[in-house]
């Protein structure tokens, strides 16, 4: 097995504020990867650089396609990125507002990906949606409501559902349960890892909860003011922590 | 089987006035398959912190733990998860898994984990749940709702569910009654006569007499 993701020396400023500097690793298929780090430490940043939603200063990200083909993503014109975007990659957004499109039906909000690849035919589309709601615990009876209608954790759901039903390779996760009610974010975590354990996808994500990174990363970054100050295996930066830094995190968390 | 050699290891606290706090030095031992290791000495001698050790979960300043052609501490963060999952099995002293996730899929998941088929997975994680004595009423729900009794058996339920070579047994029988505790060797024993390799720390001195073909006194590796 190799590599579905290189990053290296991935760097960003705002003017003379560092956004994230010299941030290097790589992910393998079906491998979870959290980033931690308060809020201003660059972990959005970095992961909005990975994702092509912000224009990197340096550095090169280096994604594996389909076809063996290995591909600094940061070179690609646009249209080679919008393409990954609707095919190869997922973006999660913290506030599922943010990756749903709320005028339109669940059942849409799912198809609609799955036309963005070409799917033509309604029956499979509503089909594959049925399923997908299903997937995520979502009443299938619900197909034709809108988002706006759902509780937060339920939009949640249905925003991993449109991300997930055109099998992408690797998924951005920016602070997935961070609206969540408790109940419902062990729920998501239970749902996120079986999909990641069934489909073998790459995961990327983002949160300040160490429980989450606990419970779902293999292995864990620890960023602060735009730099990473500690990697490793997750329980064993949890659970053996040296830097300072996430020394301090570690034990100001309430029990993770 | 596995190869402890010259093992360091101390905690620097820098939230806490820069402590320094030595745990382990030159802890130097073997264990060969079919042999059952206890770990002894006194409560904070750094028997759980060694045990944490060879599983990859805490830190090694220097020295190596060998275990089948690799050495743990200096493993990448895969190498050490690829141990983990088909090598070295682990029973700690506490059952941390996701809310909401059943019993049953609890413990047979190690076994798929080892890259064993679903179906085979559940029929040895029901044979053992009922060799523990987890009442088939509960598999469906969740282990966190359990007694401390019964965490601690659907805990070493998930660490004999796959044939590990290595075994680490952090207290597995501290809080259970005498049945299950008579149980829980069986199992170890059969473990050794498969030809495991099981390091143990057990406070009973029961237990340990029972299993264990040696002592190791970790407070002899103190790090002071």
């Amino acid at each position: 097995m190799t590599d579905i993701l290189r990053v290296n020396g991935l760097s960003k400023s705002y003017g003379n504020q560092i956004g994230c500097a010299d941030v290097c690793f790589d992910v393998y298929p079906g491998e979870v990867l959290g980033i931690v780090g308060e809020s201003g430490s660059g972990k959005t940043t970095l992961l909005r650089c990975l994702a092509g939603h912000l224009e990197a200063d340096g550095g090169s990200v280096e994604f594996v396609l389909r076809d063996g083909v290995r591909r600094d993503t940061l070179t690609m014109d646009e249209a080679e990125r919008r393409q990954l975007g609707r095919t190869d990659w997922a973006f999660v957004h913290q506030n599922p507002r943010d990756g749903l499109r709320m005028a339109i039906s669940a059942g849409g909000n799912i198809g609609e990906r799955l036309m963005a690849i070409g799917d033509r035919h309604y029956g499979n589309i509503r089909a594959t949606a049925t399923s997908w709601l299903e997937r995520v615990e979502i009443d299938p009876a619900r197909i034709d409501d809108r988002p706006s209608t759902f509780s937060g954790g339920m939009q949640q759901r249905l925003q991993i559902a449109r991300n997930l039903v055109t099998a992408p390779r690797l998924v951005f996760m920016d602070e997935p349960t961070g609206g969540l009610d408790v109940s419902v974010q062990a729920r998501l975590l239970d749902l996120l890892r079986g999909l990641v354990a069934e489909l073998g996808i790459a995961v990327i994500i983002v949160t300040h909860d160490l429980a989450v990174v606990r419970m779902l990363a293999d292995r864990m970054m620890v960023m602060r003011r735009g730099k990473v100050v500690e990697s490793g295996l997750a329980d064993q930066v949890l659970d053996d922590p040296s830097h300072e830094y996430t020394q301090l995190l570690v034990s100001s968390a309430l029990q993770v | 089987m596995l190869s402890v050699s010259n093992l360091e290891k101390s905690f620097h606290l820098h939230q806490q006035n820069n402590a320094h706090i030595p745990v382990l030095s030159g802890a130097q031992f073997d264990v060969a398959a079919g042999e059952c290791v206890a770990l002894t000495g006194p409560s904070g001698c750094g028997k759980s912190s060694l045990m944490r050790m060879i599983y990859g979960n805490y830190r090694a300043d220097s020295g190596s733990i060998r275990i089948s052609g690799t050495d743990v501490v200096t493993a990448t963060p895969r190498e050490v998860m690829a141990l983990r999952r088909g090598t070295i099995g682990y029973v700690s002293q506490f059952l941390r898994v996701l809310p909401r996730v059943p019993t049953l899929r609890v413990v047979a998941e190690p076994y798929i984990l080892a890259g064993g088929n679903e179906a085979e997975a559940e029929e040895i994680a029901r044979e053992l749940l009922l060799r523990l004595r987890i009442p088939e009423t509960l598999w469906q729900l969740s282990p966190l709702t359990f007694s401390g009794g019964e965490q601690q058996r659907v805990n070493i339920v998930r660490g004999f569910v796959h044939p590990y070579p290595v075994l680490l047994l952090d207290e597995p029988t501290a809080s259970l009654d005498s049945a299950n505790r008579d149980s829980v060797l069986d199992l170890i024993v059969e473990a050794k006569q498969r030809g495991a390799a099981v390091i143990g720390i057990f406070h009973d001195a029961l237990v340990r007499d029972a299993v264990a073909d040696r002592e190791i006194d970790v407070s002899l590796f103190g790090g002071n």
